[in-house]
């Protein structure tokens, strides 16, 4: 219970005195390298958002495998550009004289496309995303931030913890909450899933729609199943981490939106 | 520990501000130029890392028969015709004749910085050895697919020519008045070829009729169309307004 600042009553004590309690961890606040890989990815991120979104808008289609695209059938179109016209592809020819044969068709019509400046820019902020992901694991691990604050032991991954964290989650919060670790249980399921597991994700497949990059390692392209395939994990990817930042930001507000953002940025 | 470099300290203290220099700008004249945008400084860092960290020489997956698939054609379709948005009034009524006569009148132009520039009819470029390959088409617009590619590798166009030792890029122009570039390194790449044959058939206007070039580790839209000259040169050229860069777009497409 000590462990999850949300039932922050107990711990509240020592952030209301931090000068009395210099030994406790409760008080530490946020150390200032995590503080800077925070604000970095999270610049990072909002630009890639963004970015990826345009580049999505430009093909509204997803697909599983190697190839897909307009004369193909779609696991799924997303209402989000009108790029997709399958009425007006003309002048049909098929390749060969076999049932089924795969065609040609043209599209003369203008789509909406902004890839220029929305690929490069994503590039650029992947950049950023990397170097400060691959300094938070650094000294993540080093320091021994991720083993002590973000990796739930054992015994707290029991379902009852898990739904007594998400009750508790569903309380108005009373009174102030501490900053930074430790971490209650969903909290560190929710870093530790976003940190390790989600955004490497997103890097990796990320990678696998690069032709070059899968030239020199086409075990990218089994790995995932296919350039189309590693497109769709890439956006069901980014939806889990927009959900991620809206939650992240629903909790900021409810423990104190002012106290938190000063917290992140100064430390304490 | 005075003497302990060799090197004079002048020419030192100039190498160290030379460097500095090429750090500082984040390319060397052999780069593409950034114009101090910061998104194509990013292209540049890409394009620096790709070249640094990976093989050069690994190709492209390549794909069985059964997986070849439907392919859209977009873009120029065809640059005979005027009422399209890409039509250039320069070269389209020339692709016009060349069309009407079936590309016997055709020729690639190869120049710049070669010792023998000369220009290769159709049929020149069917005689030489050809490589046939089932590549991925991967469109910046986010579709992909696969087809069968015949033609002839552009290291043996560029080797008959007898390209410079001095020459780094190869440049490429096409009669719907788009014009690009690669690097030697994607130039004398075994997948980089001037294809003619698209799933065993001659190629067929929409994709890019009589040949056009494939690039199989960059995107699709370095994979020019309707190719009509192919100039070496020994330093990078942006082609100006008529560029890439210049609208905006990333020279490098290796992603």
């Amino acid at each position: 219970m000590l462990g999850d600042n949300r039932l922050g009553v107990s711990v509240s004590k020592s952030v209301a005195q931090p000068g009395s309690s210099a030994s406790s961890a409760h008080t530490r606040g946020h150390r200032r390298w995590v503080r800077v890989c925070h604000w970095l990815s999270a610049a990072a991120f909002m630009t890639l958002a963004v970015s990826g979104f345009f580049i999505l808008m430009v093909h509204p289609r997803l697909y599983l495998g190697h190839a897909g695209n307009d004369l193909m059938p779609a696991l799924l179109t997303l209402p989000i550009s009108n790029n997709y016209r399958p009425d007006e592809l003309h002048s049909r020819v098929t390749f060969m004289a076999v049932p089924g044969a795969p065609v040609t068709a043209e599209r003369n019509f203008a789509i909406f496309n902004q890839n220029g400046w929305a690929r490069s820019l994503h590039f650029l902020a992947a950049w950023i995303l990397v170097v400060a992901g691959a300094t938070y694991v650094a000294f993540g691990s080093v320091g021994r931030h991720i083993p002590t604050n973000l990796i739930p032991r054992g015994r707290e991954l029991a379902p009852r913890a898990l739904l007594q964290d998400l009750k508790s989650h569903l309380r108005p919060v009373v009174g102030a909450i501490g900053v930074g670790p430790p971490y209650g249980l969903l909290q560190k399921l929710a870093y530790a899933s976003v940190m390790l597991v989600v955004l490497p994700l997103m890097v990796a497949t990320g990678l696998t729609m690069s032709p070059a990059v899968t030239a020199s390692f086409p075990f990218l392209l089994d790995l995932f199943g296919g350039y189309q395939t590693a497109r769709t994990i890439h956006f069901f990817g980014f939806a889990a981490l927009v959900l991620f930042l809206l939650v992240h930001i629903a909790m900021v507000i409810a423990t104190g939106f002012g106290r938190q953002l000063r917290a992140m940025t100064l430390g304490n | 520990m005075k003497q302990q470099s060799r090197m004079p300290r002048r020419v030192f203290i100039k190498g160290l501000a030379s460097s500095a220099g090429v750090l500082l700008a984040g390319c060397t004249p052999m780069d593409p130029p950034t114009y101090g945008n910061v998104l194509r400084m990013g292209d540049l860092l890409t394009y620096k890392a790709h070249r640094l960290l990976l093989p050069a020489h690994s190709l492209a997956r390549e794909y069985d028969y059964s997986d070849i698939s439907s392919v859209p054609a977009i873009g120029t379709t065809n640059p005979a015709d005027p009422d399209k948005s890409s039509y250039s009034r320069e070269h389209g009524p020339v692709y016009e004749q060349l069309l009407a006569n079936r590309f016997a009148d055709w020729r690639l132009v190869v120049e710049g910085s070669v010792a023998r520039p000369r220009a290769f009819s159709l049929d020149e470029l069917r005689r030489m050895p050809s490589r046939t390959q089932i590549t991925r088409h991967t469109c910046e617009e986010g579709w992909s697919a696969i087809a069968q590619w015949t033609g002839v590798p552009l290291r043996a166009v560029l080797e008959a020519a007898g390209v410079h030792p001095t020459a780094r890029f190869v440049q490429y122009y096409a009669y719907d008045g788009w014009v690009d570039g690669i690097d030697m390194l994607d130039a004398l790449h075994p997948q980089t070829i001037l294809a003619y044959g698209m799933n065993g058939r001659d190629l067929p206007i929409s994709h890019g009729a009589p040949v056009r070039l494939r690039v199989e580790k960059q995107l699709g839209y370095k994979s020019m169309k309707f190719l009509r000259r192919i100039v070496v040169t020994d330093h990078f050229d942006d082609h100006g307004k008529r560029g890439l860069i210049q609208n905006g777009w990333s020279w490098y497409a290796g992603i």
